[in-house]
């Protein structure tokens, strides 16, 4: 299944709200990756985001879920702000979880 | 407590405006000003800001010939959070201005609130509302989530025409950053707390690479360094220390370069600074210089990576030799 999620609605222009991170992580983002669906989160409106908002919305996904996450989750409509946050949280959290593996 | 407003009141003369500061007697706090001009910083007004709300208003106020310019603490609210009435008489329509007054700010709603309401008070062209936005929304969090602050975040800032520099000020009278980062990192002093607060991929809130699910340590490391290439000051003051990154001079032709580590930033410290219970941050934005913030994203973005890699490697084994 596909679920799509209207960022514009939650967050209106400008993403850096982290309760609506956290929120929106916890009750569907986690629950819909977890059961193999994919999401797709629709920036469309949006004109910026903070890095501390799209951290707390896809890190924990990808330190949980790892490729299941990859795989599924797509993002639509980002402009190359946003696209450069979301890459910059991707790449400290694969660094990251690659250092924890080691580590146990 | 007491607190001078004077002439040079910017953030290269930032020290010598804490340095001013009397923290005794936090019951009771005045404000007093150069008798002939007064030019303040936002920085230099959350501070007052923040240290009347502790005093409560009935015990602040401003003493002394105020200047004309004094006129400007009134337009930015400062009067109204003691118990001296404004001296100064205007008409509404004199406001006309491209700053943001002090605000407080108390939960998440609020600061989203704020972030839609300041940016027409700036005039600001969509690409540098952006930055600015993102300055903000960073800090003010840091102040909502780690804190601890019944206060909220005292949040200013004032748009410079003549230098095309936006100045961004928050304060909070919380726990400090020593103590938000003690749990976890144990700094021996303010000083050290500041500058691991300052290294990309250190959090308060955890000893794991990569945080928690919530929190990165990303976010004062992001504010410094678009303050960095921008060719800005950027201050934290919090309990008895000061860390200014200092200004990357014009003459030096191409991006400054981005570092991990706050030790190798061209900088000054103290660790004597009078004790301030709580933590302020300020910046100021050069808007001639600040290049597209998808280029300063993804610089940023490198360093940090880097840093983490460097960490990583810092773990290795390393082989014996005989």
């Amino acid at each position: 299944m596909k679920k799509t999620i209207i960022m514009r609605k939650l967050v209106n222009d400008f993403a850096e709200n982290k309760d609506i991170a956290k929120k929106l992580r916890i009750e569907e983002i986690m629950p819909a990756l977890s059961k193999g669906d994919e999401i797709i989160l629709d920036f469309d409106g949006v004109s910026g985001a903070t890095q501390s908002f799209i951290h707390a919305l896809i890190s924990d996904p990808i330190r949980k879920l790892k490729d299941v996450a990859f795989d599924n989750l797509i993002y639509q409509n980002t402009n190359n702000d946003i696209r450069e946050i979301i890459s910059i949280v991707y790449r400290y959290m694969q660094e990251s979880l690659n250092m924890n593996r080691d580590e146990e | 407590m007491k607190i001078f407003l004077s002439n040079q009141g910017n953030l290269r003369n930032f020290k010598s405006f804490v340095e001013s500061l009397d923290l005794s007697d936090p019951d009771k706090f005045i404000i007093s000003t150069h008798d002939k001009w007064v030019t303040v910083h936002p920085a230099n007004l959350v501070v007052a800001a923040a240290l009347a709300i502790q005093a409560g208003k009935e015990n602040t106020e401003i003493i002394g010939n105020v200047p004309e310019t004094g006129r400007y603490l009134d337009r930015m609210g400062l009067y109204e959070l003691t118990k001296t009435p404004s001296p100064f008489v205007y008409h509404k329509k004199e406001e006309a201005g491209r700053f943001v007054p002090i605000k407080i700010i108390k939960t998440s709603e609020d600061q989203s609130r704020f972030i839609t309401d300041m940016i027409p008070l700036l005039h600001l062209s969509e690409e540098n509302a952006i930055v600015v936005k993102y300055i903000i929304g960073e800090l003010v969090r840091n102040v909502l989530e780690h804190s601890f602050t019944r206060n909220g975040a005292i949040v200013a800032a004032q748009y410079y025409k003549k230098t095309n520099r936006v100045s961004i000020g928050i304060c909070d009278t919380g726990i400090g950053i020593w103590k938000s980062m003690n749990t976890y990192w144990h700094p021996k002093n303010d000083i050290d707390a500041i500058k691991l607060a300052l290294t990309p991929g250190i959090t308060g809130t955890t000893r794991r690479e990569g945080g928690t699910s919530e929190n990165a340590g990303a976010g004062l490391f992001f504010i410094k360094s678009i303050a960095k290439i921008t060719r800005n000051y950027f201050v934290i003051y919090s309990g008895s220390a000061k860390y200014t990154l200092l200004k990357y001079k014009k003459r030096i032709k191409g991006l400054p370069r981005l570092y991990a580590d706050p030790n190798r930033d061209p900088h000054s410290e103290t660790n004597s600074m009078p004790s301030f219970h709580g933590t302020l941050v300020a910046v100021d934005l050069s808007l001639d210089e600040t290049p597209e913030f998808n280029y300063l994203l993804s610089n940023i973005g490198d360093v940090y990576d880097k840093a983490i890699r460097e960490r990583k490697r810092a773990k290795y084994r390393a082989p014996k030799f005989i």
